[in-house]
């Protein structure tokens, strides 16, 4: 029987409010976090190490994001002893911010390799296919804070899908990498700090990934983590196709 | 479409029980279950098993039939005149609705612990060695004095009050008023213990102290409970059984229905929201 999450008809206001509350801080959270991958991306394309510094400098403020989300949904837990799908979003909000975390964490390292890269004067040919990746990856991230903003599991399932073609990709740069060192070894450093941005692009979509399961966890109570595909779209009911 | 004030809509969302309402070997069944006080109906096609050494929680808003509905286990609602039970409701194989069937003896097998603690204005031990008397379930002082402590054991009462048997029950503090209650109902060895909201006119550790010792009973008896509170349905309950208006809306294991509730009006009551 498919239920209704009513996120703002509580009997206390007061409730309604802090769940908006929080619930609008992580999306604020998952803006910052976008934020720095788009300028982690164009510092890394452009060879622009000033804006390289910025993202460096700027994960501070998605660590602070966390904290303060982390506390909140302490608090509603001591106090609103929240059950069912309360209980589920304040889960999901916990486990969410610490995977945004860690996605702004792979962020700021896309800004100090930029930095390196761009004292080397590394041609700008070489970022063009973790350019697509760093594309694929941002649009995998909005898709799935659009699917936690508006409780959408079958966008969830079709982002958790994309994780794939996001490996895909990652094994293809890898590959090409490889294949560069090999016909030049003096580009090995160069290729070794673009394979590590690769490498935070490919975590980032993994990290993505299970956001998108939370979302199917808050929603439908099911948690489909660890499973594949197929078994998601059994348990989910949800025919997300390819 | 308001949903705070759409009563009647909701009602009409009642079709049949979500969930797992009934068990294998149930140690008491309770079928189609319909109750009226005078033309008034106020249990609708009850169907609902409570299964042997299990602490099934009946939960829902004011009015719902919970009460009505345990104390249809004993047939506490004999003693309303108006009050009219139909249906089948059966303690292991006999009906407990049968004219065979003696409402005193019952009570001793399912047996009943209130909100308010009500010990008798006698001694303690009195008040524990009362049912065992007026069931002759002693030959001699001995038998007796054994059956009072050991129910007060049970109770986890004992340690507290052993140096003064022949004090006043009303005398002991709320806590341990209940928990002498519950001694003289288990003092005449019950199958079924009811208990209606036994907790709430405590405070949080003589409430804490009821619930350990009600998870520890469940060893020998078969507990139905019901209580306003959601977190003491999650802690001491095996199964949950939310009702709305008479009508039995879901039963599940209580960790599904406080993580993830089938029925939206489940899921509305325990999250505290309009319906």
């Amino acid at each position: 029987m498919e239920k209704d999450l009513y996120l703002s008809q509580h009997i206390s206001q007061r409730f309604n409010v802090e769940l908006e509350e929080i619930r609008n801080r992580v999306m604020r959270m998952g803006g910052l976090v976008e934020k720095q991958i788009s300028r982690g991306m164009k510092a890394l394309q452009t060879s622009d190490s000033e804006l390289g510094e910025l993202v460096t400098s700027s994960d501070y403020e998605i660590n602070a994001l966390e904290v303060d989300i982390d506390e909140e949904c302490m608090q509603i837990l001591a106090r609103r002893q929240p059950a069912a799908s309360d209980l589920r979003l304040i889960v999901t909000i916990i486990k969410t911010i610490t995977d945004l975390e860690r996605i702004g964490d792979e962020a700021e390292k896309l800004g100090r390799y930029s930095v390196l890269l761009a004292d080397e004067n590394t041609t700008p040919g070489h970022f063009v296919e973790i350019g697509h990746l760093g594309e694929h990856v941002k649009r995998m991230l909005n898709d799935a804070l659009d699917a936690f903003a508006r409780l959408d599991i079958e966008a969830a399932l079709r982002t958790i899908a994309d994780d794939e073609l996001v490996n895909e990709e990652f094994d293809a740069i890898s590959r090409q990498l490889i294949t560069r060192m090999m016909e030049d070894p003096r580009e090995i450093r160069n290729a070794l700090r673009i394979s590590w941005c690769a490498r935070a692009l490919e975590r980032m979509g993994d990290h993505t990934k299970n956001i998108c399961e939370y979302v199917v966890f808050l929603v439908q109570g099911k948690d489909i983590r660890h499973t594949s595909l197929e078994k998601m779209q059994e348990s989910t009911g949800i025919d997300f196709g390819d | 479409m308001n949903k705070a004030t759409d009563f009647e809509h909701m009602e009409h969302e009642i079709v049949g029980t979500v969930g797992t309402p009934l068990v294998d070997k149930p140690k008491m069944s309770t079928r189609n279950v319909d109750v009226y006080y005078g033309d008034k109906q106020a249990i609708f096609d009850v169907n609902l098993d409570l299964a042997e050494n299990e602490v099934i929680a009946l939960i829902g808003p004011s009015g719902c039939g919970k009460s009505t509905y345990l104390r249809c286990l004993n047939r506490m609602n004999d003693t309303i005149d108006i009050c009219r039970v139909t249906g089948r409701l059966m303690l292991d194989d006999e009906d407990i609705y049968n004219k065979s069937m003696d409402p005193v003896l019952l009570r001793a097998r399912v047996g009943m612990v209130f909100q308010k603690p009500n010990p008798f204005p006698k001694s303690i031990y009195d008040n524990v060695a009362y049912g065992p008397k007026l069931h002759g379930l002693a030959s001699n002082r001995a038998e007796l004095d054994e059956i009072v402590v050991t129910s007060l054991q049970k109770a986890g009462l004992f340690e507290e009050v052993k140096d003064r048997l022949d004090a006043p029950g009303t005398g002991l503090s709320g806590g341990q008023q209940q928990r002498l209650c519950i001694a003289r109902t288990i003092a005449v060895s019950p199958e079924v213990i009811l208990m209606d909201e036994p907790a709430s006119a405590l405070d949080p550790i003589a409430t804490a102290v009821i619930e350990e010792l009600i998870d520890e009973l469940r060893a020998n008896f078969t507990i139905a409970i019901v209580t306003h509170s959601m977190q003491q349905a999650a802690r001491v309950s095996q199964r949950t059984a939310y009702f709305h208006l008479g009508k039995l809306v879901e039963v599940g294991e209580t960790n599904q229905i406080f993580t993830n509730p089938s029925h939206q009006l489940t899921e509305n009551y325990i999250t505290g929201r309009f319906g």
